[in-house]
């Protein structure tokens, strides 16, 4: 491995020079970790979740992180991540579908115990039939826990989410957990151009007392007498520390967004925003949004696309801005449920403007033409298409 | 840092809470006191919330004033009737979801070796027989298994005393319990054996009636832990509610019990043995280096 040297986060972010390279999304996520100065990262396999951890491995393997194990299954694996962050470790993981849920009990006590760990969530089916698709229904069970979420449309992205990841996760006022969720298989398999900074420049190292609660390492006075520990007071007592320290955990997801401004350009793209339809989406979603867009942008149509790229923190206000004018809003998503298009209906006035769909699951691919029949139908235009444009 | 942060701040000393000064001047910070000055010196664990005559309670109590570097020592408990009187103890505690301890301990201990490579952080599981030996079950085993450097004492009370006494794979065979309605159906794990099969390098059983013998078993389970692999207590901590054991005759089950299955017994590696009659045969059961 190159000698790394230590560079200011800002710097390595947002200014540092960068090379373009052809990669799959695995390899982004690792080349993100290569240069996240990360102490400690723990594996669980599944199948075909991607390559994140064995590429992680590797870079373990080269010097690149000061320790790493294959743990015994997924809640060992995020346990062991929280006990290892309680030690004031930088630490790193990835899952995937049955995984991230086997292991969800873990992952959701981590923003409570102010675990500032980086979890790549690399999509793949849940329900019953079996299937090792990927579908991104998995990302509704981690929106109510507290973490930040951030959903990866390319290569690209989740080479830039996953580093200011780490960034944004031990910043003193966030101090929790971020996701970085894209899709298995058509971003973690595929190949696309990735601009990278230099290998041989990584983040400054984690200081575990820049922390809202220290680590667990007898470092820090006083010696902990917990003659109150809430949970053996009254009821009314333990419910109401839980309740201030859960109001606690969720305002620090609402401080993230200032950082996702500063790292991620903020939580939306917009492209067109005097539209009169949008197709709002996050993931790979938007990508086909992209194409849809872009298709009716061909055929002289006002449509504009709202790619959603932070899921926690919601941009409840930006989402509700850019669609105050719209006549429809079309939300294709790779899921059955939904959940992208309850959280814009949830934010916004006249939400039946929102069109639920189109939406595939199972892992399919989301033809655009589904997401341009939507559009076509908001603006009362019948066409019986069978070549675009 | 170990001793320095249970130093009080020069002027702020008339302002500390009473029973954190009585911890630095009067504790175990930094000293050695033998088991048997018990009452003697300011305890890590005076006050919980166990119930009185809890064989459990005066294990754990044992179990704090037995700790070789208890400046530098982190406790990591589950769920469970151990963790009511552990989180109250002047050592730091982390609690984690149930049956993850040796997990967590896993990610922690490594995370310290990381960060203080020239210093000992002793990593301590202590948790009962149905978050170690039933939905801790893997993480339990696996822990040993990678070699981890850590000591895991098991509080057996044969019970899931803080759900409401529902039986574990702890418990006798027989034995009706909640859950149990007709009686248990299998044998008792033998955990010991367990232990041993997957590496640990020192492994005792314990019917904890000889505070000596539980101190000297705690001291050389983290010593060895240190420097040579897993260690494991299996220690029985009768539950008198669930089992109906009068608060007088609790000492007596344990007697009785150390008699019929719970005989005292120690098994360590070669090299572990080696290592203790080095440090033990130095005159002083603390070689300078714990407090190192």
């Amino acid at each position: 491995m190159p000698e790394q040297k230590v560079v200011d986060t800002d710097y390595l972010l947002l200014e540092a020079p960068r090379e373009r390279k052809f990669i799959t999304g695995a390899q982004a996520m690792a080349e993100a970790v290569k240069r996240a100065n990360v102490d400690m990262a723990i594996a669980y396999p599944i199948t075909p979740q991607s390559e994140v951890m064995h590429l992680v491995g590797d870079l373990w393997a080269q010097g690149y992180l000061k320790d790493y194990y294959r743990a015994e299954e997924e809640y060992g694996a995020f346990s062991a991540i929280a006990g290892a962050a309680r030690g004031g470790a930088r630490v790193f993981t990835a899952t995937s579908g049955p995984g991230l849920l086997r292991g969800l009990e873990a992952i959701v006590s981590w923003p409570g115990h102010r675990v500032p760990a980086v979890l790549g969530v690399l999509t793949r089916v849940v329900n019953a039939p079996l299937s090792i698709q990927p579908d991104n229904i998995e990302i509704s069970y981690l929106l109510n826990c507290g973490a930040v979420v951030l959903h990866a449309e390319n290569q690209q992205d989740v080479f830039d989410f996953t580093l200011a990841a780490f960034a944004i996760a031990e910043m003193v006022d966030v101090y929790i957990p971020v996701a970085v969720a894209t899709e298995g298989f058509f971003v973690t398999h595929a190949k696309g151009y990735v601009d990278l900074p230099p290998e041989d420049m990584k983040l400054p190292d984690k200081n575990p007392y820049k922390s809202p609660v220290p680590p667990t390492d007898c470092e820090i006075p006083p010696a902990r007498i917990q003659r109150d520990a809430p949970v053996q007071k009254s009821n009314f007592m333990s419910y109401l520390i839980h309740a201030v320290w859960q109001q606690e955990i969720w305002s620090s997801n609402a401080r993230a967004m200032k950082y996702i401004y500063k790292y991620l350009k903020g939580p939306i793209e917009v492209i067109n925003p005097d539209a009169e339809v949008f197709v709002v989406a996050s993931g790979c979603a938007a990508a086909q949004a992209r194409e849809a867009v872009r298709y009716s942008q061909l055929e002289g149509l006002n449509v504009g696309l709202v790619k959603v790229k932070s899921i926690r923190p919601f941009p409840e206000k930006e989402i509700r801005e850019v669609l105050k004018n719209a006549k429809g809003i079309v939300i294709p998503e790779h899921n059955i449920v939904g959940w992208l298009a309850r959280e814009v209906r949830s934010v916004i006035p006249n939400n039946d403007r929102v069109v639920n769909g189109p939406r595939v699951y199972g892992g399919m691919t989301l033809p655009t033409e589904l997401i341009l029949d939507e559009i076509y139908k908001i603006l009362g235009i019948k066409k019986d298409r069978k070549v675009l444009v | 840092m170990g001793l320095e942060y249970v130093r009080i701040t020069t002027g702020f000393e008339d302002y500390m809470p009473k029973d954190y000064v009585d911890l630095v001047k009067y504790g175990q910070f930094g000293k050695e006191y033998d088991i048997q000055e018990l009452g003697t010196f300011k305890e890590l664990l005076e006050e919980h919330p166990m119930c009185a005559g809890c064989f459990m309670a005066y294990f754990v109590r044992v179990f704090y004033a037995s700790l070789p570097n208890p400046e530098d020592t982190i406790v990591i408990g589950t769920a469970g009737c151990a963790r009511l009187a552990l989180s109250q103890a002047a050592v730091p505690f982390i609690y984690g979801n149930y049956g993850d301890t040796n997990a967590v301990a896993s990610g922690l201990k490594r995370a310290l070796k990381i960060r203080f490579p020239d210093k000992e952080k002793d990593v301590v599981v202590v948790a009962g027989d149905g978050g170690l030996m039933d939905i801790g079950f893997g993480m339990t085993m696996h822990s040993w298994f990678r070699r981890e450097n850590f000591t895991t004492i098991m509080v057996d009370n044969e019970v899931y005393g803080n759900t409401g006494g529902q039986e574990s794979g702890m418990t006798r065979k027989g034995i009706q319990l909640k859950m149990a309605p007709k009686g248990k159906k299998f044998d008792k794990i033998n955990v010991v054996e367990l232990a041993k099969a997957a590496g640990c390098v020192y492994v005792a059983r314990i019917s904890p009636t000889n505070p000596k013998r539980i101190a000297k078993t705690i001291k050389r389970a983290i010593l060895a832990a240190r420097h040579f692999g897993p260690t494991f207590i299996h220690a029985y901590t009768s539950c008198n509610i669930e089992y109906s054991i009068p608060t007088e005759k609790v000492l007596e089950d344990a007697r009785k019990r150390e008699k019929e299955d719970f005989a005292f017994y120690e098994y360590m590696t070669d090299e572990v043995k080696e290592y203790f009659e080095q440090i033990e045969n130095k005159g002083k059961q603390q070689p300078s280096e714990v407090k190192a």
